[in-house]
């Protein structure tokens, strides 16, 4: 890239500011012209849709007449008369916390082990990677089926270490967690993000750590971690994003967010409210909840990420 | 090579200096996680052989014993999977064109053109990522309804030709088309073709692998899909697999017999095209963070 900028460079001295502007505007036609099936996408399927949803918050909609502005009463009704909305919140935060935080440790940890040359890691990068591809409802229904609490494989496992499996899905504080056990087994891209990154790693860093006397353990947490820091802050970032919208699990799973509502998580909530009661300015507004809710998870994630990751080539003051 | 000699060393981390004894450790924690992993494939695929006292028997045992087609039989009777299969393949495939289509003409545009606000376009690329489909849902909707294309497979197919969905699709070719020599580019311009010529004719055959990435993923994603076709498909000879699996779940508590067949068949095409292509999932994922999966 570098390079062909400053061939080009030396190619145009040779022309007039003429044919140079001339040269310039035609390119800027093409740029626009190739992008434009994308740009008419983005206004009329995400930027238009966005902007309307914020419209549509501030207003009573069935989607069928023309809607009604009612200023902040969608607000107003989610903090003081809806009981959904602070659960749901808290049930959301829960699952997304949980999943994200294991998911990306687990994920590492998986990394890690099939970085190691041996025997049969092929297989097992497989293996650890096919749920992350083939998932979905078909999937989600064997789970629902293994965490059965009477006739279940995971608590029929879970006998032999002498653990008594609870109900699970039929409980309402069991519930979540095997929802949050399934989430796991999509950590595959991240393991795949992991390994490409251990690539990056060079091998210096490790035989100068254990020249220090650094055991293996050490070596991890001292080389392999700062340097990975930043991949860690991308998979957290993308799977707590992936995380909030989660609505296929407990959709299929719990029957749309049981025992109780245990499991009624935001997407679920979302849906109820366009989709089932028609109420789509509530729905809008809740809508835009989620979307603020990502954002401030998101600068949360970078804020506590700032000064802890490392990025190669950085000058530290 | 310097960055081989990198990729070498990063491979075989010093555990292999303190010799084999050293890694055995390391197989219990692979072999459960792994057993963990690919529990519910062994569970669905069995499951959908057993016969009903089998599958309800406790404690639970694992080779179906008889073994039976009766599952497959109660599927065929009860749902039209045939049905649901091809629409599950148009929507897939009709979105796989679009995201083909229009990523790689995007991301053509920003690997090769200057223009005034360009790097602010490829930012609002990557920001599109991050919104909630539940943002933009409501009121596509409103606006598939207004086109009278509900119950239809348009909402789930046009805008992908609009690269709606597909920024990641459209960063890795971008960053492929970076990796092009411009040199080729300019030749064909001197040769006199156009600009989408030059693109058509040379640029394109020459981002197949990339192409293969894209196409891959949009397949599965649209595959797997389940929010968007069961909010824009309410007519029931419409319902893709997944929404189809789902529904009849919901129906009818105990069938799991014939609900781990309907299983089988949803996720035997893509486990296919899982394990013929894998080499070109790890690329896509390892370049851009693409992740796959459904929602």
């Amino acid at each position: 890239m570098g390079s062909s900028a400053i061939r080009s460079e030396v190619r145009d001295v040779g022309s007039s500011q003429a044919t140079r502007w001339r040269r310039g505007r035609r390119e800027w036609t093409r740029f626009y012209l190739f992008i434009s099936p994308w740009l008419i996408g983005l206004i009329v399927f995400t930027g238009g849709p966005l902007l309307f949803s914020l419209y549509a918050g501030f207003t009573r909609w069935n989607g069928v007449g023309v809607p009604s502005w009612v200023g902040l009463q969608n607000f107003d009704e989610m903090v003081t008369i809806d009981p959904d909305f602070f659960p749901t919140i808290g049930r959301t935060l829960y699952y997304a916390a949980a999943s994200v935080v294991l998911g990306v440790v687990l994920a590492l940890g998986l990394a890690l082990m099939v970085n190691v040359r041996l025997p049969g890691r092929t297989l097992f990068r497989t293996i650890f990677y096919v749920p992350t591809v083939v998932t979905g409802i078909p999937v989600f229904i064997v789970w629902a089926w293994m965490f059965s609490g009477n006739n279940g494989i995971i608590n029929y496992l879970l006998g032999f270490l002498h653990i008594p499996g609870p109900p699970w899905l039929a409980s309402d504080t069991w519930a979540m967690p095997a929802l949050i056990v399934v989430s796991l087994t999509s950590t595959g891209g991240a393991m795949v993000i992991f390994l490409a990154g251990l690539q990056g790693i060079p091998r210096e860093l490790y035989e100068a750590a254990t020249v220090d006397g650094a055991r293996r353990l050490r070596r991890i947490w001292h080389v392999t971690v700062p340097m990975l820091s930043p991949i860690i802050l991308l998979n957290a970032v993308l799977s707590m994003i992936f995380a909030m919208q989660a609505f296929a699990q407990p959709y299929v799973m719990t029957n749309q967010g049981g025992p109780d509502k245990a499991t009624y998580i935001f997407g679920l909530y979302i849906y109820q409210y366009a989709f089932e009661y028609l109420n789509f300015g509530y729905a809008s507004a809740l809508s835009w909840v989620l979307l603020l809710i990502i954002l401030i998870l998101t600068l949360l994630l970078f804020l506590v990420a700032r000064g802890r990751v490392y990025y190669a080539g950085e000058v530290r003051r | 090579m310097r960055t081989e000699g990198a990729v070498r060393s990063a491979r075989s981390l010093p555990l292999r200096v303190r010799g084999k004894v050293a890694i055995v450790p390391l197989y219990v924690p692979l072999a459960v996680a792994g057993f963990f992993f690919i529990l519910p494939f062994i569970w669905m695929v069995t499951g959908a052989f057993k016969t009903p006292s089998q599958i309800v028997a406790f404690p639970p045992t694992w080779l179906p014993r008889p073994f039976t087609m009766t599952n497959f039989d109660q599927a065929w009777t009860s749902v039209p999977i045939v049905r649901y299969a091809i629409n599950s393949a148009i929507i897939a495939l009709g979105s796989t064109l679009g995201m083909l289509m229009s990523c790689s003409l995007t991301g053509y545009g920003f690997a090769r053109f200057h223009a005034p606000g360009r790097n602010v376009w490829f930012v609002v690329v990557l920001a599109t990522l991050m919104i909630p489909y539940y943002v933009t849902i409501i009121p596509q909707y409103v606006l598939f309804q207004k086109l009278g294309w509900l119950n239809t497979y348009l909402p789930l197919i046009v805008p992908s030709f609009f690269g709606v969905g597909g920024g990641l699709y459209i960063f890795l070719m971008r960053q492929f088309f970076l990796s092009l020599p411009r040199e080729l580019d300019e030749a064909a311009v001197i040769d006199g073709a156009s600009a989408f010529g030059t693109f058509w004719r040379i640029a394109l055959p020459l981002a197949r692998p990339a192409l293969i990435v894209v196409a891959l993923f949009q397949f599965v994603a649209g595959w797997n899909d389940f929010f968007a076709p069961l909010v824009y498909l309410t007519n029931s000879s419409l319902y893709t697999l997944p929404v189809g699996t789902a529904i009849f779940e919901g129906a009818h508590t105990g069938y799991i017999g014939p609900l781990m067949a309907m299983s089988t068949v949803t996720v035997l095409p893509v486990l296919i095209v899982f394990l013929c292509a894998q080499r070109f999932f790890v690329q896509g994922i390892a370049t851009t963070g693409l992740t796959g999966g459904a929602g």
